[in-house]
């Protein structure tokens, strides 16, 4: 089971997290402290797999992508694969990259809501719900003509138009 | 840019994040927050506020909690929306209760009702959405609010919404197995759900399922082949693909599946055989997905019943991961190595240098999985190398829980394979010195005990040599600066009992080194009381030997500060130093005899020693004692006050407090038989008993208990006694009273003595378990010890051996490879037909016909290409007979599933030549099932129709094409 998605950036600021199971505040933030503390430490060319048990409790595993200036975590117990949920990263770095267009920190931090929309396609209940980005980007469109039809006074209206027009 | 705002967020907001984005210190940026929480504050609660605005304000609280701080005061807003019948509002609303609430927060009462209508609604995004917070805010309480609407869903059109279905029932298992335990049957009928998608995710919870109890899904275990089987093969639509890989976590789940399915389960295990070995052998590694699917089918083969064809396939495959060049995939080898290295331990061999690369690798986690891998290779004759590698680690680095993990592990290794008593002890100095304090007490009572009681060697020179060297090294690391208390703790005590003991040091030296711990470490009670026990020793023997005592002055003062200490712990020891220091040799040799640390010591659990002050107690008219248990039967609600009472006095033994309730049944009936047996005044007594069991008071209960007193002394007041206890001073009582209270006393006692004993007994064991296998270790290095080191070292890997194997192992390792190679010509082929073959067909067809027969009548015939083939098996037969009865005398380890243990020719020869018969029809045959005579009499005949029908349209299967071309032609 994956137990939390974390993105932060090089700062160790956090940008989204989903907890699967639920956590008080202010472990949250202790447990992202603790991560970004592990993750900034590691040289690089390493591998991405960093053990996550003294943190997170028992059988917890961690596996992190470094991407420009963000990295993307996902922590997650023994029934999980490795190398498989350093793939799922992809998947959901694929996504976002279809949904934004070359993604960068900027999108993340300013669509957050739109982030847990994309991330609740890939994983439900701290389970691999599907693996295909495209089939996320069809299900997250949907969703988003919803907000494109009800979003006749729109406060930002160019931005929406633009990312309509996708 | 154009993805600002792609939810339409406000200009605050967008600056809100700039500003955190800018913010140069944690300081600022919490001010920042914090005015940003006081706008939302005011804001929030204004009337009015329109949707698209309100749905702003939720994500900003969302985004502020992320932050750490809270956002509490919104929650409710949150809650309200939910309600909204807008799928985005309610969208947000939910998404916003999923992240700020636990499942038993107040307020999810007043979503539940929510999600009840969402669940039914007509739009299935709207369903999606209550799902999704289905899977977080129900709980145990709440799951039968949902329960039925879920599994209504699960036949759902949309398979979107079947999958989350599926997957909300799984969280409901997660949470309550039990609420969900007769629906298992849904997972069953889902894993045939006609989409895919749905399959998958039924794999989650049967995954779950499975990992709680295997067996009452081994019949699925055909269905998972297959459909694992299918999705390999590709047969899944494309857009199940994932970098050109079907559905690979759909396969990873299957082979974590099997993997649990197989282990320890043979006939189960034969079915995947096949699968897996395709999937090995098809294995994509220049992706990383492949490299997944490859690692989880090692997984797989490692757990079920293990396969020499697999195991050789995985080797193979670990090989690849540990040269590569990619981090993860060494990492993934070392790992996959650990696991195959129980099943064949010399795997482990061939990739010594990869190994020490990994160990030497900057990457952190690559070593820690390394540690593993050795810890699970250690051996006596490395381990040496390997725990002097833990140890430089753990030095090495600043993380308290890896520190603590490896020192219990070098702990662990020392304790079970030390070479010499020495080496441990410099082994266990380090681990404390580094590690100390993260290291179990328990760890320095061993090390005590070891050092007191030795490696279970009998010669007195061994062990006086031990101490002393332990001696000499605990004299040597004293002076250092802050050591652990723990090892503080060890060092006094092996000061205390061993310092003097072989002459080398004055008594003086030893008490000055102890006394000026003492001062160091002057914050440590603990500390403190080791060293003045040990003080306290080494006079006695100073004393004991008839040595005169001069106690040095900062002794002197040492003493004197401790006799005015706050502890009284501290105090007492301190006055028995005093208290020994004055008396004469004899006395105290007999209070403190030398080196009596390891006598055992009997316990008298009766206390019989004290019948006497008893008898005479008694019969100056004390009262007899009453168990404590008999008293608690007797009345209720004593009962009660004394279950209470030992909970909270023994907080740390919760065990003994569970056992409490049981006491009463026993109790509960002596009273009645007791009463039926005094015959002298039966009704008060009756009535008492009654009376008592009602809840009698405590005044009423003693007043007639001391008059019944005068009336009779035995059975009657050891039930009525109990009012005139108090309960505290009656625990305290319990064991030393015991015995004295005759025979109906002891009956009913029992209970709580057999408890007593039974822990005691336990300990006893536990203790008595450690030194065996240290015992049992010793013995194992016995006099070699020096050689051993010198390989070892010199070797300096995983590898080394003890001297005598690497001849051992690579004589018998050289037929292997021969006798592997040689059989893998003639043997591979035959299993795998085997396999292919475990469909029906292999059953039914081949005991129909004799082997023999069949192969004679191949043999016969002149112009199959088969014959040839299955001549070929046939004469090499006897080679590698003599193959394996060379290995099998060397060393037990054949080739392949035909066992070379049996060692009977007959038997092999049958087996071969059966496996190549079964080869040269089967091929043939199989694929026609429906004509299992037509092997009759003209194998020629029969072989050419197969061909035939082979040819209509049915491939032939990879092992012998040629059979057939050569025939036809």
């Amino acid at each position: 089971m994956i137990r939390a998605v974390l993105v932060m950036n090089t700062q160790g600021k956090p940008r989204l997290a989903k907890f699967y199971e639920f956590m008080p505040v202010e472990k949250q933030q202790e447990i992202i402290r603790n991560v970004f503390a592990v993750l900034c430490s590691r040289p690089e060319h390493v591998s991405n797999f960093v053990d996550a048990e003294s943190f997170f409790g028992p059988d917890a595993r961690l596996v992190y992508k470094h991407l420009a200036t963000l990295y993307f975590v996902f922590i997650f117990d023994g029934s999980e694969n490795e190398l498989a949920m350093l793939d799922l990263i992809q998947v959901f770095v694929e996504t976002l990259d279809k949904c934004f267009r070359n993604v960068c920190e900027l999108d993340v931090v300013f669509n957050y809501s739109k982030m847990h929309t994309i991330l609740d396609e890939i994983i439900f209940g701290g389970q691999v719900l599907e693996t295909s980005s495209t089939e996320v980007m069809k299900a997250v469109e949907e969703i988003s003509k919803l907000d494109a039809a009800s979003s006749a006074i729109n406060l930002v209206p160019k931005s929406v138009s633009s990312w309509r027009s996708r | 840019m154009g993805s600002q705002g792609g939810f339409g967020q406000s200009k605050e907001f967008l600056d809100l994040i700039k500003s955190i984005g800018e913010a140069r210190s944690k300081a600022e940026e919490d001010r920042i927050v914090i005015r940003e929480i006081e706008t939302l504050k005011r804001r929030i609660s204004e009337p009015d506020i329109p949707k698209r605005k309100m749905k702003e304000y939720i994500i900003r609280l969302l985004y502020v909690e992320m932050l750490g701080h809270d956002a509490s005061f919104g929650y409710i807003h949150a809650v309200k929306m939910t309600h909204d019948d807008n799928l985005l509002s309610k969208r947000t609303g939910y998404l916003a209760v999923t992240l700020f609430l636990n499942d038993d927060h107040d307020l999810i009462i007043l979503i539940v009702n929510t999600i009840q209508k969402d669940l039914k609604s007509d739009n299935y995004l709207v369903v999606c959405a209550a799902l999704n917070a289905v899977c977080r805010l129900i709980n145990e309480e709440t799951i039968p609010a949902v329960l039925p609407l879920i599994v209504e869903l699960l036949s759902h059109g949309k398979e979107a919404v079947r999958k989350k279905a599926v997957m909300a029932l799984h969280s409901f298992y997660r949470k309550s197995p039990s609420s969900v335990s007769h629906l298992v049957s849904n997972f069953r009928k889902r894993l045939c759900d006609n989409d895919p998608g749905v399959m998958g995710a039924t794999l989650c919870p049967l995954f779950d399922l499975i990992n709680d109890d295997p067996n009452p899904y081994k019949d699925l275990v055909v269905s998972f082949v297959s459909i694992l089987k299918q999705v390999a093969e590709h047969r899944l639509p494309k857009s199940y693909d994932y970098h050109q890989m079907p559905a690979p976590f759909v396969q990873i789940k299957l082979l974590k599946i099997l993997a649990l399915l197989g282990s320890g389960d043979k006939p189960s295990s034969e079915h995947m055989y096949t699968v897996i070995g395709d999937i090995i052998r098809k294995g994509d590694s220049s992706s990383n997905i492949g490299n997944a699917i490859l690692y989880e089918s090692i997984r797989t083969v490692s757990s079920i019943h293990s396969n020499a064809k697999l195991l050789e396939a995985a080797a193979d495959v670990i090989a690849k991961f540990l040269k590569s060049d990619s981090h993860n995939l060494k990492y993934m080898g070392i790992d996959a190595l650990g696991r195959l290295i129980k099943l064949s331990p010399l795997i482990a061999e061939q990739h010594q240098l990869a190994v020490i690369d990994c160990l030497e690798d900057p990457d952190d986690t690559l070593k820690r999985k390394t540690f593993e891998l050795l810890y699970k290779m250690t051996k006596s004759s490395n381990v040496e190398v390997i725990v002097d590698r833990m140890i430089e680690y753990m030095i090495s680095i600043s993380d308290d829980h890896y520190k603590t993990y490896i020192a219990s592990r070098c702990v662990e290794l020392a304790e079970q394979f030390a070479p010499s008593n020495h080496w441990f002890i410099q082994t266990m100095n380090k681990v404390f010195e580094h590690a100390g304090d993260l290291v179990n007490i328990k760890v320095a009572h061993n090390l005590m005990r070891l050092i007191a009681e030795g490696f279970g060697e009998d010669d007195d020179a061994a062990y006086s040599q031990l101490r002393s060297s332990a001696v000499e090294s605990y004299l040597r690391i004293i002076g250092e600066p802050k050591l652990p208390s723990v090892f503080l703790q060890v060092i006094c005590w092996v000061l205390g009992e061993y310092g003097t003991a072989d002459g080398k040091h004055s008594a003086s030296y030893i008490t000055g080194k102890l006394c000026d711990m003492a001062e160091a470490y002057s914050n440590d009670e603990i500390v403190k009381a080791y060293a003045i026990t040990a003080l306290t020793k080494i006079y006695a023997f100073e004393i004991a030997a008839g040595r005169k005592v001069d106690m040095l002055s900062e002794c002197q003062s040492l003493v004197e500060e401790l006799l005015a200490s706050h502890s009284t712990d501290l105090q007492q020891r301190a006055y028995e130093l005093q208290a020994v220091i004055g008396l004469d040799a004899r006395a105290v040799e007999a209070i403190l005899p030398h080196d009596a640390s390891c006598e055992d010591i009997e316990v008298d659990k009766n206390l019989s020693f004290l019948n006497g002050y008893i008898q005479q107690s008694i019969e100056s008219g004390a009262m007899p004692y009453i168990s404590e248990n008999e008293r608690s039967g007797m009345v209720n609600t004593s009962n009660f006050r004394s279950h209470d009472q030992q909970e909270s006095g023994q907080h740390g033994l919760r065990f003994e407090a569970y056992e409490v309730p049981k006491a009463p049944v026993p109790s509960k009936v002596t009273p009645v038989s007791l009463s039926s047996t005094t015959d002298l005044v039966p009704v008060p007594e009756s009535l008492y008993a009654r009376e008592t069991q009602q809840i009698s008071s405590v005044g009423l209960a003693s007043d007639t208990g001391s008059s019944e007193l005068k009336l009779r002394l035995d059975g009657v007041q050891k039930k009525w006694g109990k009012p005139t206890y108090s309960s505290p001073a009656s625990s305290s009582n319990s064991t030393s009273q015991n015995p004295v209270n005759g025979v109906t006393k002891v009956d009913v006692a029992t209970t709580i003595n057999s408890k007593a004993r039974d822990s005691y007994d336990s300990r006893k064991q536990q203790n008595e378990i450690d030194p065996e296998k240290q015992k049992l270790a010793a013995s194992l290095f016995g006099g070699s010890t020096k050689t051993e080191r010198r390989t070892s070292t010199s070797s300096k890997g995983p590898k080394a051996s003890a001297a005598d194997r690497p001849q051992d192992s690579k004589a018998a390792s050289v037929p292997n490879k021969a006798s592997g190679e040689k059989t893998n010509q003639v043997q591979q082929p035959p299993p795998q037909d085997l396999l292919d073959l475990g469909e029906p067909t292999v059953t039914a067809a081949p005991p129909a016909v004799d082997p023999f027969m069949q192969l004679e009548g191949l043999l016969d015939s002149s112009n199959s290409s088969a014959v040839s083939n299955s001549g070929g098996a046939v004469a090499n037969a006897p080679d590698i007979m003599g193959l394996y009865r060379g290995t099998t005398s060397s060393e037990q380890s054949g080739g392949g599933g035909y066992n070379p243990a049996s060692g009977d020719n007959l038997n092999l020869l049958s087996e071969l030549s059966n496996a190549a018969a079964v080869r040269g029809t089967t091929g043939a045959t199989i694929v026609s099932p429906l004509s299992p005579s037509v092997k009759g009499a003209n194998a020629k005949d029969s072989l050419e129709k197969d061909a035939k029908v082979r040819q209509m349209g049915v491939t032939p299967t990879s092992q012998n094409p040629n059979l057939f071309r050569d025939l036809l032609g």
